[in-house]
């Protein structure tokens, strides 16, 4: 299927300075792009210059095989949608916030009810209908925002950090619902998130954006198994990121199927599930093929260590367990140890340090 | 003391018993600060919008001029709309000079740049972001500065009062291009003059009783309106 958007070759500068160079992006239909990126990345900059709100340098953007123009511009911003960090509410009710973007659109009022009505109900906010905008919480304020887009049912959804300040339980469980609500509608969105989680668990595909340049694009496992580069690795943080599924969880004891291996998380997720395996190399201990000690970490692995290097005062240890694992160890230890390339070791690290994303 | 006592008696009287030169009057000032302020809203919402939302050089210097304008000297205002419409002025040919019409283009000359200050500085309190969210969600620029407008319409109904205020209350240009003829241009402020001047107290403060009256009637309206607004 040919693409909904495709970018070439896009510069936006800012007094003079460039701030954003893709030479190519492109969306699917039906796809969930998870942009991520550090703060000051440029990636609400791409965002709203998806838009067509931003005037880029150079560029050339194709929506539905079309090249954009400025002449089409208010066309194509009413056959998208675009959802900024904060909600931005008008102040009127509940029910004027989500119609606005169709009253735009000068739909008519029946519709509009009908659109607005099942949004608010699927965004789980109906009985907010008739509040005003001023007296919203915060998450209540992102739902809004939210089915504000929805309602649209734009071809293209462009959300912008759309979890950003919500405390936990709150951005947990409107995760859960954008999560739901995508797979559902098949909405074919471009998500900008510092967040990996988020990126993880929305995106189909994730494009890591690194000082205004889009450094990997892929699926979001392969962006962070395998890092293109050291600052994609650095800003993916964790190393270790291994496809699994749930094999059970009882009381909080979760035993996830690696490569063939068992093993064990905290945590509660459904069995069955599809799980990213998340591990940071320091949370990894190594002990010589016949001394591993009585030890509280559940997980215990017999690996060949494939290669080493030194890593500030620290080594990195990369093993062969069946799957790849990486290790932090001190120097020390690795001397004790005699660590070296083709050694044989075991590998343990706690149920506790790994890290379970459950994965569509 | 009895001074006073005595004007509100007669204001009281003025007004239960029908003066009808009292109401010709009250109606004429109403009629004529109330058609020079929605002329300075017609001009200054535009304008106002065009400078808070607008990037183009010059813009901060327009916004000093306006800003400046908003305490332009009521005389001087006077002073240049006689000139200009003298019968010997550039737009003497207009014969405007001592009508109703004379006064309404010198207070509009006053409200405007009150309106139009006051409207860029609603629109500017906004947050930026939101013109950027509502072109997202498919708004034209039209309908942009539309609900920006609404969304702004505490500080803009608070604008519109400040400008009727500016001119309902004014005597000074209101006197020197209108003349202050009776039946004519004389207006609650100039007839307030000319009673003091007369040295018929009584009279004079029922007529500013009345100024008062009607002042706050407007203003009670508006902030009604405006009050309305900020429950929703």
């Amino acid at each position: 299927m040919s693409d909904l958007l495709e970018v070439r070759d896009l510069l936006v500068r800012r007094d003079g300075r460039p701030v954003l160079e893709i030479e190519r992006l492109t969306v699917a239909p039906g796809e969930v792009l998870a942009v991520i990126g550090p703060n000051g990345a440029g990636k609400s900059t791409l965002l709203l210059a998806l838009a067509r709100l931003i005037e880029p340098a150079r560029g050339k953007i194709r929506f539905a095989g079309q090249p954009l123009t400025g002449r089409d511009d208010l066309a194509y911003r009413r056959a998208i949608a675009l959802v900024l960090q904060e909600p931005l509410l008008l102040q009127a009710s509940v029910f004027d916030n989500v119609a606005a973007g169709l009253r735009f659109r000068r739909m008519r009022g029946a519709e509009v009810d009908r659109r607005v009505e099942t949004w608010l109900a699927r965004l789980g906010i109906a009985h907010l209908r008739d509040r005003p905008a001023g007296r919203l919480s915060g998450g209540e304020a992102r739902r809004v925002s939210l089915a504000r887009a929805f309602a649209i049912q734009p071809r293209l959804l462009l959300l912008d950090e759309p979890f950003g300040a919500l405390d936990p339980p709150t951005r947990a469980a409107l995760l859960d619902d954008l999560q739901a609500l995508l797979a559902e509608t098949g909405q074919t969105t471009v998500l900008v998130t510092h967040d990996l989680d988020e990126a993880l668990r929305l995106g189909d595909r994730v494009a890591v954006l690194l000082a205004g340049r889009l450094r990997q694009c892929g699926r979001p496992e392969e962006v962070f198994a395998a890092p293109a580069d050291a600052e994609v690795a650095s800003f993916v943080g964790m190393e270790t990121i291994l496809s699994g599924r749930v094999l059970s969880c009882e009381e909080g004891r979760t035993i996830v199927e690696v490569s063939g291996h068992r093993l064990e998380a905290v945590g509660a997720v459904a069995p069955g599930q599809a799980v990213l395996f998340c591990l940071r190399p320091e949370d990894v201990t190594l002990w010589p093929r016949d001394g591993m000690p009585v030890s509280s970490a559940r997980n215990r692995l017999a690996g060949r260590i494939t290669a080493l290097a030194p890593h500030g005062a620290l080594v990195r240890v990369a093993l062969d367990c069946g799957f790849p694992l990486l290790a932090l160890v001190t120097r020390a230890s690795a001397q004790e140890l005699g660590l070296a390339p083709g050694m044989e070791v075991l590998a343990s690290f706690k149920a506790s340090a790994v890290h379970l994303i459950p994965h569509r | 003391m009895n001074l006073i006592w005595q004007g509100i008696q007669n204001a009281i009287w003025l007004l239960t018993g029908g003066d009808a030169e009292v109401w010709q009057i009250t109606l004429l000032s109403l009629r004529v600060s109330g058609l020079a302020t929605a002329i300075s809203l017609l001009i200054g919402l535009p304008l106002g919008s065009t400078f808070a939302l607008g990037r183009f050089p010059g813009r901060s210097f327009f916004l000093s001029l306006i800003n400046t304008g908003m305490a332009l000297p009521p005389v001087v205002v006077g002073l240049v709309v006689s000139i200009l419409l003298w019968r010997s002025g550039p737009l003497g040919g207009l014969r405007l000079i001592y009508t109703p019409a004379a006064i309404v283009i010198a207070q509009t000359v006053i409200a405007a740049p009150v309106v139009t200050g006051l409207t860029a500085a609603a629109l500017q309190q906004l947050d930026p972001r939101l013109r950027l969210q509502l072109l997202g969600l498919g708004a034209s620029r039209l309908q942009m500065v539309l609900a920006l407008w609404r969304e702004a319409r505490l500080p803009l109904l608070a604008a519109l009062m400040a400008g009727f205020g500016s001119v309902i209350s004014e005597v000074g240009a209101s006197m020197m291009v209108g003349g202050n003829i009776r039946f004519q241009t004389r207006v609650l402020t100039t007839a307030i003059v000319l009673e003091t001047g007369k040295g018929d107290f009584a009279r004079a403060i029922a007529l500013g009783v009345l100024l008062l009256a009607l002042t706050y009637l407007v203003n009670l309206t508006l902030t009604w309106i405006q009050q309305r607004g900020a429950r929703r």
